[in-house]
């Protein structure tokens, strides 16, 4: 069987790239698809503690995890769309109508 | 089997929530059978549900109960909090109605999605177990991410729900991180179980300290204590001037009640690590809240500031973590509903047909023009700086002391200087009110729903200054979070 560890530093490694797309990139697509990596790597980390341990409710937890990041899909990709229509552009650089 | 999974008491604390739903879900329908001039309905519906749900929260509030195998907890901390929502919720939909009217967005899922995002917010208060907090949270959230970019054609109405969105989706993911590994260390998701584990573990353990880490940066997130609160201005500025009174002030406080579960109750073995972190969160959050707050032209920006500011302040209870502290939290609460609320109010009904009313100048002359709103507008302001005989007076009065019980005078100290920082923007909206002269001649209006807010915001920001006894027995229920 392969060990915990290796599932936990691959989630985690998997989660770091996430982070870091959403931070690097321009493109709110892009960006929505890093969040959705985090979440995945969370739920590898839900499974592989869940499997280690032998307690189901971890699995569980991804089912509803993944239930949310559809819903969030859903309403973040029509906030984009929104967005697209009013600006013709998917640069997050140019959500600038609010400075700070 | 089957009783195993379905108790009567379990419905029975579910009851308030089942009732929202309900109505959430009639607003829908009821919405498909009124004309445009009807739409104002779809609020008496919503409030209708609120107000019955309300009085079965009421008839339930000493209950105790613990629902389905303990993932439900509605204990004395949890009715306090709910309350507070209802309140909040029904005071915001008074106020919905005419501004919607003058954008042209008079639709019924608006006010379907404050009730679905007030469900979100009770279960995230009554939640012990994290899948039921987590999924109660988004459910809070996704029902705010289209409600911030409600007005569809608006760039900025766009523009705020796309930042609310981003960054609260990436703060949901960091929040879950630090959830998983507290699963993995514990093997539970019940925060009682994960508080026990947590205490037999050694202590500096790194897995636990990442776990700490990520979920301290998720819950400030949702909190906007900075450095993560760079979404708030701009959510706060572009969402329609109701919906951020709404956010301003319920979901803030059922991310600080979600806070203070896992704070005290499962990471409460971590109290020596998250007491300094948090002071140094709670210092900036304060500071910088209050000194970007004095440079704003906008009203809403400066209330969005000030809104920072005074998560700053509530975080010296966190910090203090006894009685007076998390009495302090409930207290300030309630107090900062009706203030912020109320001030909010005024800024709504500075919106007509050719004038946004954001900007401080759209208030020149107010004093003139409308001498009633000009008062209300000090009272509320006074009461947002903490001067007595206000109510705000009363809730700074207790985190401040919280802080000295548990000898953290330099917290402290520092509170009391923003505090007397905050005064100068808030009057500074006092002073162009009563000292410019009025730009032109229009009065506001103000709406049966507007003047309804008005009078119940201001006779509980003088009521609670003046006699807060009962209030103060009334937000000690919140004690039970230490049981």
């Amino acid at each position: 069987m392969v060990p915990l560890n290796y599932f936990l530093i691959l989630a985690a490694i998997l989660f770091c790239l996430g982070v870091i797309g959403f931070v690097m990139k321009r493109n709110l697509i892009t960006m929505f698809m890093s969040i959705e990596l985090m979440l995945n790597s969370v739920n590898l980390t839900f499974v592989a503690f869940s499997r280690h341990i032998n307690v189901l409710s971890g699995q569980i937890f991804v089912f509803f995890v993944m239930v949310i990041a559809a819903a969030e899909a859903a309403v973040g990709l029509a906030i984009i769309v929104a967005f697209y229509r009013n600006r013709e552009s998917l640069n997050v650089d140019e959500v600038d109508r609010m400075k700070l | 089997m089957f009783n195993q999974f379905f108790q009567v008491s379990d419905i029975v604390a579910i009851y308030p929530q089942l009732l929202l739903a309900l109505f959430g879900l009639g607003v829908l329908i009821v919405d498909l059978f009124l004309d445009r001039p009807w739409k104002v309905l779809n609020a008496f519906t919503a409030l209708l549900g609120i107000g019955y749900a309300t009085y079965a929260l009421f008839q339930i509030r000493r209950f105790n109960v613990s629902a389905y195998n303990g993932a439900i907890v509605n204990d004395s901390f949890a009715v306090y909090f709910q309350f507070v929502f209802l309140i909040a919720t029904a005071l915001v939909i008074f106020i919905s109605a005419r501004y919607l009217s003058i954008e042209g967005e008079h639709r019924g899922d608006y006010y379907a999605l404050i009730l679905f995002s007030l469900i979100g917010m009770n279960f995230m208060v009554m939640g012990m177990d994290i899948i039921t907090l987590y999924i109660a949270l988004e459910l809070m959230a996704v029902s705010e991410y289209i409600l911030v970019g409600y007005l569809r054609t608006n760039r900025q109405s766009n523009e705020a729900s796309l930042k609310f969105f981003l960054l609260g989706a990436f703060s949901s993911g960091i929040l879950l991180y630090g959830i998983s590994l507290l699963y993995g260390i514990s093997g539970s998701t019940d925060l009682r179980v994960i508080g026990q584990k947590l205490a037999e573990r050694p202590a500096n353990d790194p897995v636990t300290l990442v776990a700490l880490v990520t979920l301290a940066a998720g819950l400030l997130f949702k909190v906007a204590g900075v450095p993560f609160h760079q979404w708030l201005p701009d959510a706060y500025e572009g969402a329609p001037s109701p919906i951020t009174a709404f956010i301003s002030v319920a979901p803030k406080a059922a991310a600080f009640a979600l806070t203070l579960r896992f704070l005290f109750i499962a990471l409460k073995p971590l109290q020596v690590n998250w007491v300094p972190m948090l002071s140094v969160i709670c210092v900036l959050t304060m500071t910088v809240g209050n000194i970007t707050a004095i440079s704003q032209s906008n009203i809403k920006r400066l209330l969005a500031y000030s809104s920072i500011a005074h998560a700053g302040y509530l975080m010296l209870g966190m910090i203090a973590g006894n009685d007076y502290g998390i009495t302090g939290i409930a207290i300030y609460f309630l107090v900062y509903m009706f203030m912020n609320i109320g001030a909010w109010t005024l800024v709504v009904a500075m919106r007509r047909k050719d004038l946004i009313g954001d900007q401080i100048q759209d208030m020149s002359g107010m004093f003139q023009k409308n001498p009633a709103a000009a008062v209300l507008m000090l009272i509320f302001m006074l009461s947002l700086a903490g001067i007595p005989p206000t109510a705000g007076f009363i809730g700074k009065y207790y985190l401040f002391a919280s802080v000295i019980q548990t000898k953290h005078y330099v917290l402290a100290v520092i509170a009391v200087l923003n505090a007397a920082i905050s005064l100068y923007y808030y009057f500074r909206v006092v002073v162009v009110m009563f000292m410019n002269d009025k730009v032109d001649e229009e009065k506001m209006v103000l709406s049966p729903g507007v003047l309804t807010t008005l009078a119940v915001t201001l006779a509980f920001t003088l009521i609670i200054g003046i006699y807060p006894d009962p209030f103060i027995r009334f937000a000690q229920n919140s004690l039970s979070l230490f049981q």
